[in-house]
């Protein structure tokens, strides 16, 4: 199949998506009448130690071995994931959790933890210090195919969401992810809402992830305080379910163990949590879920609400 | 471009870990460790003492605190400078009123520039860990083994001879290693370093030279990664204790004792806008009923213990 944009035949726009203004959008609603989705999404990840280099991006800060932040990000694994874990069980929340797959091979009692809760399982790449920046197109689907056969063979889940690893893409990603059968992609930042995503075969959407109120983005970059944080994931969630009310939003909380589990950090995210899931008209999900209802429910409608915004 | 074949081989996808230094383990995992009179949890205060020289070379990186401007930066120097002179003695006097037993570090070039510093330390009983020559000084893999035995050597020489303390602590400048740090210093009589963030507890590290321990030494929740690198408030960093002891207390009991630990730079929080919120924080740590204040070396000892 002839492929127009493999490299994109716009530089300047990857063409994954057309313009579609928020307002006059047809109505999003969401089971029982919600008004918004949510959805918490940790990060669980392996970073190595000494990783193969990729010319684009360097995985350590230091020079190798960076013992201080690779042990930060282990701290995750030992210590972090079952602090965040007990908070999200008390207030009812399954994860849907962006996995590096190699930790099923190297920390299998994580994922037994996971899988035990009946959280989603969906693909972060194999290592989290292995960069798509460069690869061709069957190293990109050797992959998706070892994400799908893992996750498969550890949690008997088949594989429905891709954020890409380190969030590194190529040109190619999204349509392979719709050719391989995966429902949805966390990359995309444009939108309050589900969004069908322009590929070459099959379809895919993407759900709204979230770059700001990502425990990492928030710490390491913007570098607030927890206590801040507390207050930016229940601002952020008071104006979603405010807009809700007008037609359905989707929230995420984007989690790495190794930073919302520390001891000083955990509570900031148990306050936010427990704001949230207090509110009655709110959908308590997880990203495939969100994907399926989606399909299900309003797929056709954006596509044809998009055609019509762009005058076709 | 492409990449080659070998960006996607994966030698060390196994179960566990991808190198050989420690096992993978969750801390939910792990036996009971009991603190002497049943305590829930140990309290590390940690003091850290740097030299910071004003030709601080660039490379491998400069540690955090470190030389900002062109040669010669007096400001820096001079601030970071403070915290051996002044704010070293606000510090210890907080300490000793709140009846805190911390944990010393010294870089060697401390010791031997302020000797009065060694005695202040070493006549309170309080125990000397090392942290390598300066904050200059950086371990990594670029540095030839011989050379980095020779730092090593420098180091502990000269802190066990200035303090008559074996000495068997260890922080790397910057919490920076190569692949043969720990087997020179467990080499070298080191029993525990407190580079590694990935514990909440003590575990053990296999070396070419025996084993020796991790020590949780926080890095998240030092007072110069708080509030210069991420730049938050003397009275966000107070929080930020207080948020850490009571989750960590209340993961706590008296069969199952936890860890608190806290690395303070006089050159940060010994100033006078400061001291204030390092007292609020202190002080509500040792406001817990079932705390104990101890070393790094009494630690290791009673998680050794069981």
């Amino acid at each position: 199949m002839p492929d127009s944009r493999t490299p994109f035949s716009d530089p300047a726009d990857p063409g994954l998506y057309d313009y579609w203004p928020w307002e006059g959008r047809p109505k999003l609603t969401w089971p029982n009448g919600a008004r918004v989705a949510f959805w918490v999404a940790p990060n669980i990840e392996f970073y190595e130690l000494q990783p193969q280099p990729n010319p684009m991006r360097n995985a350590w800060n230091r020079p190798e071995p960076d013992v201080l932040n690779y042990s930060i990000r282990d701290y995750g694994n030992r210590v972090g994931t079952m602090r965040m874990m007990e908070v999200m069980d008390r207030y009812g929340v399954r994860g849907s959790v962006s996995l590096n797959v190699a930790v099923c091979e190297h920390h299998p009692e994580l994922i037994e933890a996971c899988v035990s809760r009946d959280w989603e399982i969906f693909s972060h790449g194999i290592y989290n210090t292995r960069y798509s920046y460069g690869m061709d197109e069957a190293q990109e689907r050797a992959i998706l195919e070892d994400s799908l056969e893992t996750i498969e063979r550890h949690t008997g889940q088949r594989l429905a969401g891709y954020l890409a690893p380190a969030l590194t893409h190529t040109e190619r990603t999204m349509d392979l992810l719709a050719e391989y059968g995966i429902l949805y992609t966390c990359d995309l930042f444009c939108d309050d809402q589900p969004q069908p995503v322009n590929v070459r075969d099959k379809r895919l959407i993407s759900i709204p992830y979230s770059l700001e109120m990502n425990d990492i983005i928030v710490y390491n970059s913007y570098q607030e305080p927890p206590r801040r944080y507390a207050e930016m994931l229940k601002t952020n969630f008071d104006q979603l379910y405010e807009d809700g009310a007008e037609n359905g939003t989707v929230m995420c909380i984007p989690l790495h163990p190794y930073a919302v589990g520390r001891p000083h950090r955990i509570s900031a995210f148990e306050e936010a949590l427990e704001y949230i899931t207090g509110h009655d008209e709110v959908w308590v999900t997880t990203g495939r879920e969100i994907a399926e209802y989606f399909y299900d429910h309003h797929y056709d409608k954006a596509v044809a609400s998009i055609s019509e915004a762009n005058g076709r | 471009m492409t990449l080659p074949n070998s960006y996607m081989e994966y030698p060390s996808r196994r179960y566990g870990m991808d190198h050989q230094w420690y096992e993978w383990s969750m801390l939910q995992d792990r036996p009971e460790v009991s603190w002497p009179n049943n305590a829930r949890v140990a309290v590390w205060v940690n003091v850290a003492l740097e030299f910071f020289p004003l030709n601080q070379p660039p490379e491998p990186f400069k540690a955090p605190g470190g030389m900002v401007t062109a040669y010669p930066d007096l400001r820096h120097y001079t601030l970071r400078d403070y915290g051996n002179r002044v704010g070293v003695f606000r510090v210890f006097r907080l300490l000793d009123e709140l009846g805190i037993t911390p944990t010393v570090s010294f870089n060697s070039k401390v010791a031997e520039r302020y000797p009065r510093l060694i005695d202040e330390v070493v006549q309170r009983d309080w125990e000397v860990m090392a942290n390598g020559i300066d904050m200059g000084t950086i371990h990594h893999s670029g540095l030839a083994e011989d050379a980095e035995t020779a730092l090593i050597n420098e180091s502990l020489t000269s802190l066990r001879e200035i303090s008559g303390q074996p000495v068997t602590g260890w922080l790397s400048p910057a919490r920076s290693e190569s692949m043969n740090t720990l087997d020179l210093l467990a080499a070298r009589g080191v029993e525990y370093v407190g580079d590694w963030q990935n514990d909440d507890m003590p575990y053990a590290i296999s070396t070419k030279a025996g084993q020796l321990h991790s020590m949780p030494m926080s890095h998240e929740l030092d007072d110069q990664t708080v509030q210069l690198q991420y730049q938050h408030s003397e009275t966000s960093f107070a929080e930020q204790v207080e948020d850490a002891m009571t989750v960590v207390y209340d993961e706590s009991s008296a069969c199952n004792g936890r860890i608190v630990s806290l690395v303070i730079h006089p050159w940060m929080s010994g100033q006078p806008h400061r001291i204030r919120a390092l007292r609020r924080a202190l002080t509500n740590v040792m406001r817990y009923d079932s705390v104990w204040s101890a070393s790094g070396s009494q630690i290791l000892k009673a998680f050794q213990a069981g």
